[in-house]
């Protein structure tokens, strides 16, 4: 028996003389107050339309969301924490092989799961292929009450009701920052996602996972740093950081032998 | 119902509309027959208001969801096309292994599994986001995707399902009288062999296929399987619970046609050679289904982080979920309709063919709603899911099209060849001669 292989023949090529990077991001759960500043930041940078009355959390469209979570502990000794979860842009991507037409692509320059939502047409199998609830489908028409498409971000173009969307670390500014280097005759750039310029305690940390001397790549090797559901073998570049155990312990389904208990909401 | 649509009502036929009932069958009167569609028209207006719904304003009129992107819509097709497997099944009998006694309900099994794939096709047509994009797919195929198989074979195999309706079609009494179409149905006929060995060969793709659409996703280790090469085991459990459960779905809607006419339409004999075939295969199913499930709890599960038995214990969906489907929709069908004793009796034979239809209809349920309603993350909850009556609406005007579209096909063509035979000879009740 064989597990079925992850493949990712449908990424694009990497050109011979480009530099590869893997973006990726650290957040230190530690310093997250669940202020939802991320959130917000991403929201408007990514030009996702104000809630209508009919949407709930459920059919809402939050490319950056903060769960709360705790370690399940009866009241006053329980702890409570968030975690910010964006689309973990996997290495083995799950969403990317069941896409039936291709509008989901690993961006082999920059390590990003793309989205394409003009190729989209919304059967929604990525959505359920997804274990991290990172992809959100527009159930409706977006809509801007009037004034409001002044604050409409040009860089990124808005996504049409029926097509899935989800958080693509900010594409927007990651092609200004191409063009911006390839005006100045080189490969040599980095960006800022919105939420990680919004945290107001520095709890994400973003960059190149390819480059070792990187802040990111060193605080991925650091032992209190880990993975979301890493034996399912996606491989996030994502990571987590925490220097409490009942948090660490959070990453698995089976809690590391503790019983899984299901209060998401009680947090 | 029964006896009544059967008494001298027959005189009542509008005489244009007699022309077109097959010589030989007996067929209500016109009014009764217009009274019998009109509620499924009915149904069929619901439904498609509720399309108009989806389409004009989006999907945000079901309460389809971000964690629930598949729902009712998709449950109920996969059931439907593993029903609808009857057809593709029952032409393999046919034509590849020559069991000459199918004839008596090829016919009925053909248009009933054009019905289920239209149907489906049309419910997907809702369903998706962009339904004008679907063409993507044939566009710019990810060959990596269990999706794009289903889609390609599907589309192949309704077009096959239709050309195979054709010549039932133009069989009819009426049409036959224009030259060129008997001869086109007669030229159809001799190449009927060749589409259902084209049909065998696309279905037994695709109802695997849809069966790997869920074992192949690594992040929901409630639907994830290993398997051979590319396939996932629930590849070749689904293949297997549609070829076993389609035959009892012929002997299901054949009974409810025979209820609902009050007319023998077959012989006795094709029940109970379809009753063997679901119990032959639904006893292999079930050993393997069994083994599937033993090897999946105990090790590919528990390799994805998931400790042993865990995904049962959210409510509704208990360990009685899978003793429900294994045992009682599984095992007590087999035993039924595998029993040679047991399938001399008439009412087993439909209580083996219905438990066992039920049971590839909950396998699809588990499959597809359970999967998405468990949690995966260790902080995230179990979401239950109800659809409202834009889902059931659509589904109901499906239901109607079939419903009508069978009617009219049964009312004015051959479905059931042994038909006009069985008016002719004594009445039998019980296999006891009544004079």
């Amino acid at each position: 028996m064989t597990a079925t292989t992850p493949t990712t023949a449908t990424a694009t090529p990497v050109q011979e003389n480009r530099k590869t990077r893997r973006f990726g991001m650290v957040i230190n759960l530690d310093s997250c107050t669940g202020c939802g500043a991320c959130m917000m930041s991403c929201a408007v940078e990514n030009n996702c339309a104000p809630a209508k009355e009919k949407i709930t959390d459920r059919t809402g469209i939050t490319l950056m969301r903060v769960f709360p979570v705790n370690d399940r502990k009866p009241m006053p000794v329980r702890q409570a924490g968030f975690v910010p979860m964006p689309c973990m842009q996997c290495e083995h991507p799950p969403c990317e092989t069941v896409c039936p037409q291709q509008a989901v692509e690993l961006d082999k320059l920059s390590g990003i799961v793309d989205q394409m939502p003009q190729r989209c047409f919304g059967c929604r199998y990525c959505m359920a292929a997804c274990p991290y609830h990172a992809r959100y489908f527009n159930w409706s028409d977006p809509e801007w009450p009037a004034g409001m498409e002044l604050t409409l971000n040009p860089a990124v173009a808005p996504r049409m009701r029926g097509v899935v969307e989800k958080c693509d670390f900010c594409h927007g500014r990651l092609h200004l920052a191409e063009d911006q280097a390839a005006l100045e005759g080189n490969d040599d750039y980095t960006y800022t996602p919105a939420c990680v310029e919004a945290c107001p305690t520095q709890a994400i940390v973003f960059g190149d996972l390819n480059d070792e001397d990187s802040e990111v790549s060193q605080l991925a090797k650091d032992p209190h740093t880990f993975r979301f559901l890493a034996k399912l073998g996606t491989e996030p570049k994502v990571f987590y950081h925490s220097d409490h155990e009942w948090v660490r312990r959070l990453a698995e389904r089976d809690m590391n032998g503790r019983p899984p208990a299901n209060e998401g909401k009680e947090a | 119902m029964a006896s009544t649509m059967t008494k001298p009502a027959a005189i009542a036929i509008a005489a244009p509309e007699k022309k077109w009932i097959v010589r030989g069958h007996e067929r209500c009167s016109t009014g009764k027959f217009m009274a019998w569609m009109t509620p499924w028209i009915g149904l069929l207006g619901l439904g498609l208001y509720a399309t108009y719904l989806c389409f004009r304003y989006g999907l945000g009129e079901t309460h389809l969801d971000n964690r629930f992107g598949f729902g009712l819509w998709i449950f109920l097709d996969l059931a439907v096309i593993a029903l609808g497997a009857g057809a593709f099944f029952s032409g393999f009998l046919l034509y590849i292994l020559k069991w000459k006694e199918i004839k008596a309900v090829i016919n009925s099994a053909v248009v009933l599994g054009f019905l289920c794939y239209s149907g489906a096709v049309a419910v997907l047509a809702v369903d998706v986001g962009q339904p004008l994009r679907a063409w993507f797919t044939f566009w710019h195929p990810n060959t990596h995707s269990m999706l794009t198989e289903v889609t390609f074979c599907i589309t192949c195999y309704l077009i096959v399902l239709s050309i195979e309706y054709l010549p039932i079609l133009l069989k009819n009494r009426k049409l036959k009288q224009i030259p060129s179409f008997l001869v086109f149905e007669w030229e159809l006929h001799k190449l009927m062999p060749v589409f259902a060995g084209i049909g065998v060969f696309l279905s037994f793709f695709h109802q695997g296929s849809l069966g790997g659409l869920f074992g192949v996703m690594r992040g929901r280790p409630f639907a994830f399987r290993e398997g051979f090469s590319i396939w996932p085991t629930t590849f070749f459990l689904f293949v297997l619970s549609a070829a076993a459960v389609g035959p009892s779905f012929i002997i299901l809607t054949t009974k409810l046609v025979e209820k609902i006419t009050g007319k023998r339409l077959v012989k006795e004999d094709i029940y109970k050679t379809l009753a063997k075939t679901t119990g032959v295969l639904l006893t292999v199913y079930v050993a393997l289904k069994s083994l599937d499930t033993l090897l999946w709890l105990n090790s590919t599960s528990v390799r994805a982080g998931v400790a042993p038995w865990e995904f049962y214990e959210f409510r509704p969906f208990g360990h009685a979920t899978l003793f429900t489907e294994i045992v009682i929709f599984g095992m007590v069908p087999a035993l039924l309709l595998l029993s040679r004793r047991l399938r001399e009796r008439p009412g087993l034979i439909t209580l083996g063919a219905g438990l066992a239809c039920m049971g590839v209809v909950f396998n699809r349920f588990v499959m597809t709603i359970q999967t998405l309603a468990l949690p995966t993350l260790s902080f995230d909850e179990f979401m239950l899911y109800l659809p409202n009556w834009v889902e059931y609406a659509v589904f109901g005007g499906v239901i109607a099209y079939a419903v009508i579209v069978y009617s009219l096909s049964y009312r004015y063509l051959n479905l059931f060849p042994q038909e006009a035979d069985l008016q002719l000879a004594p009445k039998e009740v019980n296999n006891v001669p009544v004079r």
